[in-house]
């Protein structure tokens, strides 16, 4: 456990050293959200409807445009070849880089969302969903992401690559992260899809840094 | 008991799985031959006119069979995949690399018979119905997996890689398909339902059936067809291609 608070520990101070890449990934959040209206146009009953989708769709290419660097750069300099060769298990060591790496893309995406979501006129209550479905659902995109990454580790023209393999595999999440929040403004409750949301999550928690050790130590070989 | 498990494990090496494989290519084009023809036969010569849709439906016999087909060989190929990964035989590896493409097409000709079939019938070539968008999305997922095998220049990473890919896509695949399917009835009360099929003519349950077998025995003959030239290229090294391609 001491190795998977170091691993967070550290991952979370290489990327203060080097803010600039970061915070493009949050910017690139903020950009995407607000080119719709310039698209679609202004009208807010039409603005409001598609938010929760609009919001949603960023937040996953958003992550997708960190992953690529969850695990590239200690693959080059040969850290992770330390970390598989060391006596923690690599498993845990996985784990604490993608709760950096949530940490570092997906919580300000989280954090960033209800002010986003009021350019599109939604009300407080669906703020609050919102917010809830991404706390949710933004980690479910990391884990799974991880896999990915790990996957095309190293492999020519990883970064399209990667998008190709996750983006089918986040479908759920946006349908019931975005569900929860359109099922709220429809006065159905967004109960259902928060809690399925939260079940994938648990699911992924245990499988995802599994999966992605295997493809990890594949990559290495 | 011990002899039998050294007889399976025999057609683990590419060496003697090549020739065998072979041997079955022609047995199973022959099978899909006469299925298909009968199956052909029977779907626009014996099978009844449907009431409601006219000529139009008969697309429904290779829409539906190649829907089977494009779902089983992804399981088939993530079982063979999970085999190599979990054994490390290296047969297997190439059996998932060769059942790709053919899953792929089967997705495709799903979706485009399926598309053909809609504008008569719905008078729209795409609807987000819950089974034409998870059958996109599997498209997607075998798009993924070639992708993948194809990007990695080391086969047997390319193998484990391209495993590990199609045992979570495996994993995913339900999840996808409830979540596409909630989705739908969440946003449109459809109009359109796929799931009540009118009860079935015998003979058109029949012909389909027999269309199923076809595109089963032409996806087995392919595959092992493809399988052999993998084994081929990668085995080029070795002196016995060279004695089996003279």
């Amino acid at each position: 456990m001491n190795a998977f608070f170091a691993t967070v520990r550290r991952d979370l101070l290489l990327a203060l050293r080097r803010k600039s890449e970061v915070l493009t990934a949050v910017f690139f959040f903020v950009i995407v959200t607000s080119l719709f209206p310039l698209g679609i146009g202004p009208e807010p009953v039409l603005l409001k409807k598609i938010a929760p989708g609009i919001l949603w769709v960023a937040a996953l290419l958003a992550t997708l445009l960190g992953l690529p660097r969850l695990f590239a750069a200690d693959h080059v300099d040969g850290t992770l070849e330390q970390m598989a060769l060391s006596p923690s298990p690599l498993g845990m060591l996985v784990a604490g880089k993608i709760l950096a790496h949530w940490l570092l893309c997906g919580l300000p995406l989280v954090l960033l969302a209800p002010v986003l979501g009021l350019q599109f006129d939604l009300d407080a209550s669906a703020l609050g969903i919102l917010t809830l479905a991404l706390l949710l659902g933004t980690p479910l995109l990391s884990l799974i992401g991880a896999i990915g990454a790990a996957l095309t580790l190293g492999v020519r023209g990883g970064g399209v690559l990667l998008a190709l393999l996750v983006l089918p595999l986040y479908i759920p999440a946006l349908i019931f992260g975005a569900g929860a929040v359109e099922a709220h403004i429809a006065g159905l409750g967004a109960g259902g899809h928060l809690s399925l949301l939260a079940a994938m999550l648990a699911l992924a928690v245990f499988f995802a840094p599994w999966a992605t050790t295997a493809a990890l130590r594949i990559a290495l070989e | 008991m011990r002899q039998s498990i050294v007889h399976w494990f025999k057609f683990a090496s590419p060496q003697s799985f090549y020739p065998l494989a072979g041997r079955m290519i022609p047995w199973f084009w022959a099978a899909a031959a006469i299925f298909g023809i009968s199956g052909l036969w029977i779907s626009f010569f014996v099978a009844p006119t449907d009431a409601q849709q006219g000529e139009g439906y008969r697309i429904i016999f290779v829409h539906v069979p190649a829907s089977w087909m494009s779902m089983f060989i992804y399981l088939v190929m993530a079982f063979w995949a999970g085999l190599g990964l979990a054994l490390n035989t290296r047969v297997s590896g190439m059996m998932a690399q060769a059942l790709a493409p053919t899953g792929a097409l089967m997705a495709a000709l799903s979706l485009w018979t399926g598309a053909l079939w809609g504008k008569p019938m719905w008078g729209a070539w795409w609807v987000w119905d819950a089974r034409l968008t998870s059958e996109l999305i599997l498209f997607f997922l075998y798009l993924g997996f070639m992708a993948l095998q194809a990007a990695i220049d080391d086969p047997r990473r390319a193998d484990k890689a391209g495993a590990i890919l199609a045992l979570v896509g495996v994993v995913n695949i339900p999840i996808i398909y409830f979540s596409v399917k909630w989705w739908n009835t969440l946003h449109q009360g459809s109009t359109i339902n796929l799931t009540k099929a009118p009860s079935m003519a015998q003979t058109m349950l029949w012909g389909m059936m027999l269309m199923a077998l076809a595109f089963w025995m032409y996806s087995i003959a392919v595959a092992l067809m493809r399988v052999r030239a993998i084994i081929l290229e990668r085995e080029r090294h070795t002196e016995w291609v060279k004695h089996a391609v003279e």
